[in-house]
This record gives structure tokens, C-alpha cells and sequence, in this order.
């Protein structure tokens, strides 16, 4: 039958390649990288979504190409001090954002639904234009979810953290969790360089990315445990290198198959899901280089001593 | 591990079946009325609408219970003849000086025999001062935030449902916070402003003796006029409640002309409203709404009948809004919205198609992908696939979940993660057959080795999600919802279906070498 044996070989078969004698480059590429990426979460910093920042979006579709001007007179009609007007999308949108009042004030909360209805009103008066999406959320709303989305974060990495620990030895659990703040971080530094707007559905994407990029360390390190029970006497290092190629091509398999699947959705997922398919796509990357080139030498760093304490000391290459 | 007894395999087909059947209200519509008929709810980000979120003004409610507790004091005291001085109110409670120290003793007789909402509401004590103290207990505090919230959803529920909106969704959240959710209704502002009127309407005397003084005497308020214009002095104490009413309606009045709302008490608020009036004949009673004087008419006779109308110059719609918010009742707390956001319908569609199209690439991207790398057992990996979304349609039907955009992403990695498994599995058998195990061999040490794996590597992913689900809002638990259920069936389709089909596929044909 056609179908029966496979037609393409992403791997070739017994692959010997020595991972571990790039440790200390792929290390030092992932340390600049994250620096870079702290740099950059500190100046220019993420561009925070309306979930974090607060503020009023609307955005509205105008009968024929959008004008700015019209628009902006129509704004001011109403008495709308709009922070910005722009385009997005196709030529017939517009996207006006407005800041809400402080919330020092005692009605802002009254005041910033008033601008919203304003906003309407004002779209109301341009013959044909309709408005698409209005959201409107108030400073405190947006400091809370703010505060649940790293919350969620930072209980997630604790809780992957326990979940490795008590499945394997903490050497594993450490280096792992490591890995996954190093992911967190070149993801950050990714968002700031795209200007995807960082907001709730982003730290969905991730934690979806940390989620997956667990997930293949913990098949990586599977194999090593796996295979200090079988080569008592291995080195360490050797041990990484034959567990990493053993697992090589499930490892490439999987990571193309969600790459596979995220892929339409950054291409054709509409303004609102394509920057997060992004942020997924270059998690995957991010993902499964590092558990390669970060994790596994990692687990060599820390658990050189202990993991073979019987066996003799491993060889430098 | 390579054998399937005929009663696993038929509860492995059954469960495929069931959850095929329970899609079907998803596609086609409900047969025969008595079926359950369970179905995914689309997100108003698909359908279009409004989320809207509503924050209870707690401090609001606690300054009523102390006005009311003082108003009742006050009352109490006059009642029984006995006099006071500094009657105010404190952060939680009400104080006083009796009149003279003889007093204090039935004071406190007086306070303690005051009714309380719920028991042991209120304390009342004497400071070493001499003062009287009323505290009003934390518990009880508690019990009647949470107690306002209940009733504030009540209500909200019976002013939406009288606009007509078509399946609004009213949910608590938190602590002193409700969730408006409104499909179809994309422009929320009338029912914005409906939510933002407490629509707590009280009658009162008003002090004529007060009128032109700035600043009203003690047991005396100041209340702004509804029209802007200027204020007017009132009793504090409310001599009937719009609580009591029964019924309210808008109409034209026969002899100006104008909009009217009219309204009618039950027998106990009839009975009041008929005592005061009597009692009151050619003095002005000012009805008042959130506050603000509406109006403030001579009473001419006693009203006994129990109904009466409110002409304050209203529109057609203001007149139809206020007559729909005296039916539905008070709020006992103002409302205030925090964050909304409205989705127009086109947007929404436009979302089904970006986001139903790239599901299906996807989908075709990865079952190209197994065909092409595994063979016939990415084919088995690729019927497991599709059973998998059937199943995961299923569940979503099954709990009546709301699919949202990110619902639908998290529907399409999930896909691309499930054949994980299955990629598990065959790297395993093949790495089997590398090292010369034969056929059956390979195949049983690939599952046995694979699962273990296969669960540590799914148990860390359902961790991160379901933290997103408890932490997230909106559409990202929706993500997060569809993340869970993917990794269960997930699971199911891997460790069961796509190895049952190996299984029988090898004890059909009993190969010698594995196809792989």
C-alpha cells in the first residue's frame, strides 16, 4: 500500500551529533540574547495592550478610505480629545485611542464610560462608518488583570518547578526552570522588538510557550534518567549528547507539527490572533533550541558531581 | 499492552460514538424537544456584543446602613422622649451624649430593644465619657455587602431582561463585581445607563422652615433638584419607600399632556403612603430619585388609593426607562462600570472566518505532515486527530462553553500537540527496530517506554493551563479552558484509540517488519 511505510525521514537514522562540545556557545548565545531582551524590556519596554495600560480603543469601519481629518473634526465635535487616530488593518479602518482620566479623580470611572459613548456618537455622525470594536478599561481593571497575568505567570513557573522536582532530581527541576525564565525572556525581548502589544491573550501565548517548551525538556530529560539507569558508567556528558540525539527527532517532529498548526493563523488570523500565533511560533523555536542547547548543558553544569558521583569524572571536550 | 479485549475496545469505539453524537447540536437542530440538546456557545467576540463590568460602590452600602442607624437612633429616642446631643457617625457605628447622665440607663434600654437586621447587628455601649456607642458588627457587615451584590445581580438581571436583550449573562465575580454579558447588543449605552441608576426613589416632608438657609438643621438634607435647578431642604426621614411599590408604568397625563410614570404601593406601602398624607394635608412632599428632588407637590387631600404619578417634564423614553427601573427595583448600592468592551457583528464574522480558515489549514498541515513522516501510522495518529476535535467538541458541547477566538487557537495547538503522543510512540518503535527487537518487541516496548513520557510532558502543560483558567478573564479562559479539555482527550485518542488501532492492525496482519 502507498501509505504504508513513512515517505520522508526528517532525522537520519542514529544521529552522533556532539551537542555537548557547543555548551558553553550555545549558553553564552542565550545569556546575550537575554540581556539583550532585559535591555530592551527596560528601554523601550513593552508596548502594553489595553488589558494592562488602560484606556479607551475603538475602532471603526468608515465607507471608503479612511480621512483622518474628517474623522479628527468629527472627534472634536463631540468634544472627544482623542490621544490617537491611525490606521490598521485595511485602508478602511481607523483605530482612535483615547487615555482615561486619571483615577486620582473621583469619577473617572463615569467619566471614561461618558468618552466611549462620545466616541459613538461621534462615528455616528460620519455617513456609513460603523463602529467594529469599542473597549474601554478603567486604570484600576487594568492594574488588576495586570497583576492576575503575572500572578499566573509566576505561579505557573513555581508549580512546573514542583511538578519536575518531585518527578525527577531538583538538578533537573532547577535546570529546567532556568531554561524556561531564560525562554520567558527572549520572548519578552521578541515582543518589544515587534511592538505586538503585550496583554492578556500574550501572556496566553506565553504560557502556552513555557507550557510546550516544559513539555520538551521533560522528554529530553526523561531519556537522560532513562539512560543513567542503563549505562552505569557513562560520563555525563556523553550520556546528554546520546539521550539528546535519541530523542532528536521526536524532538524536531513535534515542534514542526505546532509549528504546522500556528502557522496559518500568524499568516491569516486576523489583527487580533496573529501576534499571538507569532509570539507562538517564535516560542517553538526558542523552545526547542534551548532544550538542546540550554537545558541539557545545564543539567551537565549542575549535575556533574552528584547525578554520576560513582562514575569516573566525564571528559572535557 | 498488545492485547484489546473486545469489551476495552467496544467502550473505546462507544466513547467516540458518544461524543460524535453530542456534536450533532452543534450542526443540525434538535429532533425531538425532549432530548437534552447541549451546544458550544460562540464568544461575544464572535457573535458581536457587549461584556460588560459592573463594581458594587461597597462603601456606599456601609454609609447607608450608618445613615439609616442613626435615622433609627433618632427616631428611637424621640419616641421614648429622651434627649441627645453630638448625634453623629463614625467610620463603623453611631455616638451620642445622652441629654443628662440619668438618661443613659433607658438609652440603652431603648438602643438595645431597636430592631436589627440580622442578630447581634449592632452593639450598643456607654464610654467612659458618658457617650453612647452603636458599633455595627464586621460579620454582619459582611453578610450585607455580600447580601447587596446578590440582591444588585437580582436586579440588574430584571432591568436587562425587561429591555428585551436576547440571552444575557449576569455572573457574580469576586467579591463586589458582576459580569454583563450581552450578545447582540453592540452598543451598550442605553443599558449603560440604565445599570448606572440606583433608582432608589423615597418620599419626603419637605422643611419648610429650612428653606433658604444654607445650612440645614440637624435631621435635615439639602437635595439637589433633579432639572439642575437649585436645591431643596427635606426630612431625612424617609416617610414612604419606593421599595413598597408594586407596579409603575409610563403614560401620557390626560390634562397637561405630558409624560408621566405612574405608580402603585402594596397594601403596606398604600397604608403609609394614605397615614402620611392624611396627616400631612398642605404640606409639600418632595419625591425623591437617587437623591435628587424629582418633583415636590402640595398634598391636597390624603392619598388612600395607593397609586400616584410623577410628571417631572420627562421624554417619552426617560418616562418608559424610569417606569422599567421603579418595576425592577432599587439597586441597594450604585454601580459602576469598569471596563466594557462591544464587538460588532461584522468584526465578529470576520473573525469566524480568519480564525475557521486557519484552523483548517492547520489541521490539513499537520495530517500532511504525519502521512508523509510516519506512514500508516500516522495515518492511525491522524484518526486519532480527528476523533480527538470530536471529542473536544463534544465536552465543550457538554458544558454549554462559550468558544472565543483564543478558544479557537487553543483548538489548533492543540491539535499540533496531540500527535506528540503519537510521534512519541514511533520514535520509540523505530529506535526498537534500529536495535533489532522484533516486530511485536519494539511495538510493546515502544508503548510501555512512550506513556510514562507521554503523561510527565502532558501533566506540566495542564499545570500552566489550569492556572490560566483560575488567573485569566474573558476569552483567555476560554484559551485556557480549550488547552485542558485538548490535553484529556488528547490522552484518550494517544493511549487508547491510535494504539488500539496499531494493536489491531498487527494482530490482523502479523507483520514481520513494522512499517517504519
Amino acid at each position: 500500500m502507498m501509505f504504508d511505510r513513512p515517505l520522508l525521514r526528517f532525522v537520519p537514522r542514529g544521529t552522533k551529533i556532539n551537542f555537548m562540545r557547543g555548551r558553553f556557545i550555545g549558553l553564552a548565545t542565550s545569556a546575550v540574547l537575554s540581556i539583550a531582551s532585559l535591555i530592551l524590556f527596560f528601554h523601550p519596554g513593552l508596548t502594553l495592550g489595553l488589558d494592562f495600560r488602560g484606556g479607551i480603543v475603538v475602532e471603526a469601519r468608515t465607507q471608503g478610505p479612511a480621512d483622518f481629518n474628517t474623522i479628527r473634526a468629527a472627534l472634536n465635535a463631540q468634544h472627544v480629545n482623542a490621544a490617537g487616530v491611525q490606521s490598521f488593518g485595511g485602508p478602511d479602518d481607523v483605530l482612535i485611542r483615547l487615555d482615561t482620566p486619571p483615577d486620582s479623580e473621583p469619577d473617572h470611572e463615569a467619566r471614561t464610560q461618558a468618552m466611549v459613548d462620545s466616541v459613538r456618537h461621534a462615528i455616528a455622525t460620519l455617513p456609513g462608518a460603523q463602529v467594529l470594536r469599542a473597549d474601554a478599561v478603567g486604570a484600576s481593571v487594568s492594574r488588576e488583570l495586570f497583576r492576575n497575568g503575572m500572578l499566573a505567570l509566576g505561579i505557573s513557573l513555581l508549580m512546573i518547578l514542583a511538578y519536575i522536582w518531585f518527578r525527577f532530581e531538583w538538578e533537573f527541576a532547577v535546570s529546567a526552570v532556568v531554561t524556561l525564565v531564560l525562554d520567558l525572556t527572549k520572548a519578552i525581548g521578541f515582543l518589544v522588538v515587534t511592538h505586538f502589544e503585550f496583554d492578556l491573550v500574550m501572556v496566553a501565548a506565553i504560557l502556552t510557550i513555557l507550557g510546550y517548551s516544559t513539555n520538551d525538556k521533560v522528554v529530553v530529560y526523561d531519556r537522560v534518567r532513562e539512560n543513567l539507569r542503563k549505562y552505569r558508567t557513562m560520563p555525563l556528558a556523553e550520556l546528554i549528547d546520546l539521550s539528546i540525539n535519541e530523542t532528536l527527532s521526536r524532538t524536531l517532529g513535534t515542534s514542526c507539527t505546532v509549528f504546522l498548526a500556528a502557522l496559518p493563523l500568524a499568516l491569516f488570523g486576523g489583527a487580533s490572533l496573529s501576534g499571538f500565533a507569532w509570539v507562538m511560533l517564535f516560542g517553538i523555536v526558542v523552545g526547542t533550541s534551548s532544550s538542546i542547547f540550554i537545558a541539557a548543558p545545564l543539567l551537565l553544569l549542575m549535575g556533574e558531581k552528584r547525578l554520576r558521583r560513582d562514575a569516573r569524572p566525564p571528559a572535557r571536550t | 499492552m498488545m492485547y484489546y479485549s473486545r469489551l476495552r475496545m467496544a467502550s473505546v469505539i462507544g466513547v467516540c460514538l458518544v461524543g460524535l453524537a453530542l456534536c450533532l447540536p452543534n450542526v443540525i437542530r434538535q429532533p425531538v424537544a425532549s432530548l437534552p440538546w447541549r451546544q458550544i456557545h460562540l464568544g461575544l467576540d464572535l457573535r458581536g456584543g457587549s461584556y460588560l463590568l459592573l463594581q458594587v460602590d461597597m462603601n456606599s452600602v456601609a454609609a447607608d446602613r450608618l445613615r439609616g442607624l442613626q435615622d433609627e437612633t433618632r427616631q428611637t429616642l424621640l419616641k421614648n422622649s429622651l434627649g441627645y446631643r453630638n448625634l453623629a457617625t463614625t467610620a463603623h457605628g453611631v455616638t451620642f451624649t445622652p441629654r443628662t447622665p440619668e438618661e443613659t440607663r433607658p438609652d440603652l434600654k431603648a438602643l438595645r430593644a431597636m430592631p436589627m437586621n440580622v442578630p447581634g447587628e449592632f452593639t450598643v455601649e456607654q464610654g467612659g465619657d458618658g457617650q453612647i456607642t452603636l458599633t455595627l458588627s464586621a460579620d454582619a457587615a459582611r453578610q450585607r455587602a455580600y447580601d447587596a451584590v446578590t440582591q444588585s445581580i437580582e436586579i440588574v438581571r430584571r432591568r436587562i431582561d425587561a429591555t428585551g436583550a436576547i440571552d444575557p449573562e449576569i455572573t457574580r465575580q469576586g467579591e463586589d463585581r458582576i459580569i454583563v454579558e450581552l450578545p447582540g447588543i453592540s452598543d451598550p449605552e442605553r443599558v449603560k445607563n440604565l445599570l448606572g441608576t440606583t433608582a432608589k426613589m423615597t418620599f419626603h416632608l419637605v422643611a419648610d422652615s429650612a428653606i433658604g438657609s444654607s445650612v440645614p438643621p440637624p435631621g435635615v438634607d439639602l437635595l439637589p433638584m433633579s432639572d439642575g435647578q437649585g436645591t431643596l431642604p427635606v426630612f431625612s426621614h424617609v416617610d414612604v419607600d419606593g421599595a413598597d411599590l408594586t407596579n409603575a408604568s409610563a403614560s401620557i397625563d390626560q390634562q397637561s399632556g405630558e409624560w408621566a410614570v405612574n405608580f402603585t404601593f402594596d397594601s403596606a406601602g398604600a397604608q403609609e403612603f394614605g397615614d402620611v398624607t392624611r396627616a400631612n394635608v398642605g404640606k409639600r412632599f418632595a419625591i425623591v430619585l437617587d437623591n435628587k428632588v424629582i418633583e415636590a407637590p402640595v398634598i391636597r387631600t390624603a392619598i388612600t388609593g395607593g397609586s400616584g404619578q410623577i410628571t417631572g417634564g420627562f421624554s417619552a423614553q426617560q418616562a418608559t426607562d424610569m417606569a422599567l427601573l421603579l418595576r425592577a427595583g432599587a439597586l441597594p448600592a450604585p454601580l459602576n462600570v469598569i471596563e466594557q468592551r462591544s464587538i460588532g457583528p461584522s468584526l465578529g464574522a470576520d473573525s469566524i472566518r480568519a480564525g475557521g480558515y486557519s484552523l483548517a489549514a492547520g489541521f490539513v498541515l499537520v495530517i500532511a505532515f504525519m502521512a508523509l513522516f510516519y506512514g500508516r501510522f500516522g495515518w492511525y495518529a491522524n484518526i486519532a486527530l480527528l476523533a480527538n476535535l470530536v471529542l473536544m467538541t463534544a465536552i465543550l458541547s457538554l458544558f454549554e462553553a462559550t468558544l472565543t477566538l483564543p478558544g479557537m487557537a487553543g483548538m489548533l495547538l492543540t491539535l499540533g500537540m496531540a500527535v506528540d503522543a503519537n510521534i512519541l510512540i514511533n520514535e520509540r518503535i523505530r529506535e526498537e527496530v534500529a536495535r533489532g527487537r522484533s516486530a511485536l518487541q519494539a511495538m510493546q516496548a515502544g508503548f510501555e517506554r512512550a506513556t510514562a513520557t507521554i503523561v510527565d510532558s502532558n501533566a506540566t502543560a495542564l499545570l500552566a493551563h489550569v492556572m490560566l483558567f483560575v488567573f485569566g478573564t474573558g476569552p483567555v479562559r476560554g484559551f485556557a479552558l480549550t488547552i485542558t479539555i485538548g490535553i484529556v482527550t488528547t490522552l484518550f485518542t494517544t493511549l487508547l484509540l491510535s494504539r488500539m488501532l496499531m494493536v489491531r492492525w498487527y494482530a490482523r496482519t502479523r507483520p514481520s517488519t513494522l512499517p517504519v
